[in-house]
């Protein structure tokens, strides 16, 4: 197969799977079985199109043109190689999770969530490949519509209101400011393709520059830069494997990565090192970190702090793309995947600690380690990862964040970041500690002895590869930090 | 012969069918005749279009009288695309009828209806290929007062004063045509566009031109329902049949800014409309408000066939700030639009007779968890709110996209934040529905509801059909609108 084919038959296959599992959706087993053969083709068809990339291969194919002069064309480059290895990966495993998920905890509308799950995925594998901005556009905005049911699939009055903040917010940020900076950008240049060392430098003034440049930070709202943030913590009424798949990794992960393609490939390094407001901008990035890192201290429910920690860590990456320079452009890349693994195992562990014990609260989890030791111990090594503590994979990509810091001589970032270290370490290590070290309630004891120990074996099976996997990166970040190097060459 | 014909046969073949439509008597005989009347129309309408994409501009002398003393009619692109406009939605409009009109209106009446329903075609499509503004009065006045009976028909008595409602605003406006025309031919002695167009120069700067002017603008304003001459519009759209809602929607304001452009451009000359009377800044203002004002009162509404009469305003007001940009960039994003909305009120007004016809209402409070029930339904609704708002992949998405580039080209950019704000306020009205069809748990009385008959489901999820394909592939469209735009600027600087 051509790598074009193959290319297209990455969004494809998951765009399509949704016809065969909405078909069987009277036989449950059959209908599992397609979601985790398309995931593991779709990985399979990443990992080929990833040989032919590093061999020098480079796709690109345009399949309509929706506009004159606006194609819809997809193209690969080494960021969105590295982003569609990290979703197509964590899918695979999260297919898994879903399963033992979904029927221990007696969700209904099974097949619509296995639907849409995949036209989800259809819409990351487009952004990763887009070849243009507005090609990305379409799957960015098909990639809210399509995890919207995902997301208020409890169907009650709680989903409805969190559904509303979470389209209010997606639709709202990207309808008005987004597609605005992509007229404007539009008609100043009169192309919007990601073209190496940007499109934009010699048509628009510095100033302007810079609210342009605002317009796209605060209309990508996936990325959730304070104000445009809210969505992400009402999102989290879905069930865990769409917070964990879509909302810490996928979803959230689109933004950043749009954030960083506009930066490298629309506004281009050089350019945008004359652009003065992309100081202020890294200072909104920093004081997201920082108040959202204060308050996921104070949350008790699990989810919600997670939720808030996303938002904190997506701003790490915000803030390492308006770094503006190569070693920011690799700690942001790098730093996409090292927190997509951990954060992802923090999530598993939650959905897992839900169906087994219905707590949903951190004050609940007292002891909760001896009931649950395998699973609490994979939430332990993705909290150390959060943190950045070695030998896990958030070292890595902290090292290049400092290290980018220090470069471009922002103490100011720096200083955040190490503030934040801490803030990390504060809200989780306490869960740890008292999962490890504190005694059970009388209470939550005998209902353990009741109840079973350990999460169903697909849960565990897809905690112990992602907690793995955090550990992994740790020692091999070779592949990850070839293609983060590689985009960073592209910005020049 | 025949092709020779064919702008005549556009307007002829429907005027002579409507009267057998009362002969018939006979609800599915005037039924199948319509339907076979439309599809009639829109085959010509084809032919027509193509003739005109391939051999330019076609004048015809009406019973060969040449053109200033004979009735001209005359068809550019802006008239074809129009023209085709009008028959498509015909044609999707009249399989859907058949069990729609059944259910809403009296087995006895229903002859009559399907005589206005092509006597009111008559007029609109009459009102595009014409070139003779007294021909223009006449068939306005055909589609004005077919209309009135056709609104009045609605199953509810309240159709009746919305009718009555519509009939004395449209009675002002058309009035208002006939002086600005009278006064044309005043000044000019002539009732022939392009005659006209030629003579005003030499008189251009009298009182009485820019009073004619005037007159004209008022008057057509009153049957696009430009804001503040809107306020026929909702009732007319919430008390109507389903049918003549859709159809209205799609095609009856539609015509009207056809008609002011072919004032503004064919016979008053951009120059004098946008530089000497000041219309650009009029009409921005009162499309601003129009855009503002109805989609906020949209938000509020909970009857849904009102919200969307209210949003039509506000669509119109996208309409009218095309041509307010008085650039060839704003007049073909205002064709784009033209040609979407018909498409996207169609379908939605459309999905709305279905629910109609299962629930007998479409307030938000009974059309809860309606999508359970009304799967196809609820999800084309969901579709053509989708382009409504102006999602990427829709229609909706792509007039958007020409109008800011229109606007920011032109150096509003305020305006291209107003546009954008007015999405959001789509997705609010839009989405409320959603919620109530989505998320609430159907009441008992809903047990017995089934899904709409497939003769009406399909042109729903037709017109659904072309609002995705323009989303993906709008260059057809595009070209269409600029070609058009191209036409109606042209003319003037030729």
């Amino acid at each position: 197969m051509s790598p074009e084919i193959i290319l297209l038959a990455c969004i494809a296959l998951p765009l399509l799977a949704p016809i065969l599992i909405s078909a069987l959706h009277r036989w449950p087993n059959p209908r599992e079985a397609v979601t985790l053969l398309t995931s593991a083709g779709l990985l399979l068809l990443v990992l080929s199109l990833h040989d032919a990339f590093l061999q020098g291969a480079r796709p690109a194919i345009d399949i309509a043109e929706p506009l004159p002069g606006l194609a819809i064309g997809f193209e690969i480059e080494p960021l969105g190689m590295l982003f569609a290895l990290l979703a197509s990966f964590l899918w695979l495993v999260t297919s898994v999770y879903s399963i033992g998920y979904m029927r221990s905890h007696h969700e209904w509308r099974q097949t619509s969530f296995y639907s849409y799950f995949a036209v989800a995925l259809g819409s990351v594998m487009g952004i990763a490949f887009a070849g243009n901005l507005f090609t990305l556009f379409i799957f960015y905005e098909l990639l809210t519509l399509s995890t919207y049911p995902l997301v208020t699939h409890s169907g009650d009055n709680s989903a409805r209101e969190g559904g509303r903040m979470y389209l209010g917010y997606l639709l709202g940020t990207s309808l008005m400011l987004l597609l605005l900076a992509l007229i404007w950008t539009w008609s100043l240049t009169g192309t919007l393709d990601f073209r190496e060392g940007g499109i934009l430098a010699g048509t628009v003034s510095p100033a302007m520059a810079g609210l342009l440049l605002a317009l796209y930070i605060f209309g990508i709202g996936k990325a959730a830069v304070i104000p445009m943030h809210l969505w992400l913590p009402a999102a989290m009424v879905a069930p865990t494997p769409v917070s964990a798949l879509l909302h810490a990794v996928a979803v959230v992960k689109a933004g950043v990565f749009t954030v960083l393609k506009v930066t490298i490939y629309i506004f281009g390094i050089d350019f945008l090192s004359e652009v003065t407001a992309t100081q202020w901008l890294m200072y909104v990035a920093g004081a997201t970190i920082l108040l959202a890192s204060i308050v996921a201290l104070r949350q008790d429910n699990l989810k919600l702090r997670l939720a808030w920690s996303t938002v904190s860590q997506l701003s790490y990456i915000v803030l390492c793309a308006l770094l503006i320079t190569p070693t920011g452009i690799i700690a942001g890349s790098a730093h996409m995947v090292m927190h997509g693994f951990a954060k992802i195992t923090l999530f598993f562990c939650a959905g897992a600690i839900l169906v087994m014990t219905h707590k949903t609260r951190i004050s609940e989890l007292d002891g909760i380690g001896r009931q649950m030791p395998w699973t609490m111990a994979a939430f332990s090594i993705a909290a150390i990862s959060m943190i950045g503590i070695p030998p896990t994979a958030g070292f890595i990509s902290k090292w290049y964040i400092l290290l980018g810091t220090i470069e471009s001589q922002q103490l100011v970032a720096l200083g955040i970041i190490i503030i934040s270290t801490l803030l990390n370490a504060a809200y989780f290590m306490p869960i740890v500690y008292a999962a490890f070290f504190r005694e059970q309630t009388t209470a939550t004891a005998h209902e353990s002895r009741h109840n079973g120990a350990e999460a169903p074996l697909t849960v565990l099976l897809a905690i112990t590869v992602t907690a793995a996997g955090t550990l992994a990166l740790f020692f091999f970040p070779d592949k990850v930090l070839e293609l983060a190097m590689m985009t960073a060459g592209a910005g020049r | 012969m025949l092709l020779a014909n064919l702008p005549a046969l556009q307007v002829v073949i429907p005027l002579v069918s409507a009267p057998l439509c009362l002969l018939l008597r006979n609800p599915r005989h005037a039924w199948a005749w319509s339907s076979l009347v439309s599809a009639a129309v829109l085959a010509v309408a084809v032919m027509l279009a193509h003739r005109v994409y391939t051999e330019g501009t076609i004048s015809y002398a009406i019973g060969a009288w040449a053109t200033p003393w004979g009735i001209e009619y005359r068809i550019d692109m802006a008239g074809a695309m129009m023209v085709l406009i009008i028959a498509a939605i015909s044609a999707v409009v009249m399989p859907y009828a058949r069990r729609s009109i059944l259910h809403e209106i009296e087995y006895k009446k229903i002859a009559l209806f399907y005589t206005c329903y092509l006597l009111c075609l008559t007029g609109l499509l009459g009102i595009i290929v014409t070139g003779d503004t007294f021909n223009l009065f006449v068939f306005l006045e055909i589609s004005s007062l077919s209309s009135y009976v056709l609104i009045s028909l609605g199953s509810t008595r309240r159709a009746l004063t919305a009718a009555f409602q519509y009939l004395v605003m449209g009675t002002i406006g058309a009035t208002f045509i006939l002086i600005g025309v009278g006064l044309l031919y005043m000044m000019t002695g002539t009732l022939n566009m392009v005659d006209i167009a030629e003579r005003l120069p030499a008189v251009t700067d009298t009182r009485t031109i820019r009073v004619a002017f005037a007159f004209v603008t008022v008057g057509v304003s009153i049957k696009l329902a430009l804001f503040p001459l809107h306020i026929w519009l909702p009732n007319a759209y919430t008390f109507a049949p389903s049918v003549v809602s859709a159809f209205m929607a799609a095609t009856a304001t539609k015509a009207g800014v056809y008609v002011l452009l072919r004032f503004f451009f064919t016979v008053f000359g951009s120059q004098f409309s946008f530089a000497a009377m000041h219309v650009s800044e009029i009409f921005m203002l009162l499309a601003i408000a129009a855009i503002l004002v109805a989609s906020l009162v949209a938000v509020f509404e909970n009857n849904v066939k009102r919200m969307l009469a209210y949003s039509s305003v506000a669509q119109i007001g996208y309409t009218i700030l095309g041509i307010s940009l008085a650039s060839a960039a704003g007049v073909s994003a205002s064709m784009i639009q033209l040609f979407n909305h018909a498409m996207i009120k169609g379908a939605l007004f459309l999905a709305l007779g279905c629910v109609f016809l299962r629930l007998g209402s479409v307030t938000l409070k009974d059309m809860h968890g309606l999508a359970r029930h009304m799967p196809w339904t609820m999800a084309a609704f969901v579709a053509g709110g989708l382009s409504l708002i102006g999602v990427p992949l829709t229609a909706g998405f792509i007039s958007k996209w020409y109008l800011i580039s229109a606007a920011l080209t032109a150096g509003y950019w305020p305006l291209a934040v107003l546009v954008l704000i007015s999405s959001l306020l789509a997705l609010v009205y839009i989405w409320r529905v959603v919620e109530a069809a989505y998320f609430n748990v159907p009441g008992a009385s809903m047990d017995k509801i089934k899904e709409a008959p497939a003769s009406m489901l399909i042109p729903v999820w037709l017109l659904i059909g072309v609002n995705l394909y323009v989303g993906i592939d709008a260059n057809l469209v595009v070209s269409m609108a600029q070609q058009a735009a191209d036409a109606l600027i042209g003319q003037v600087l030729q």
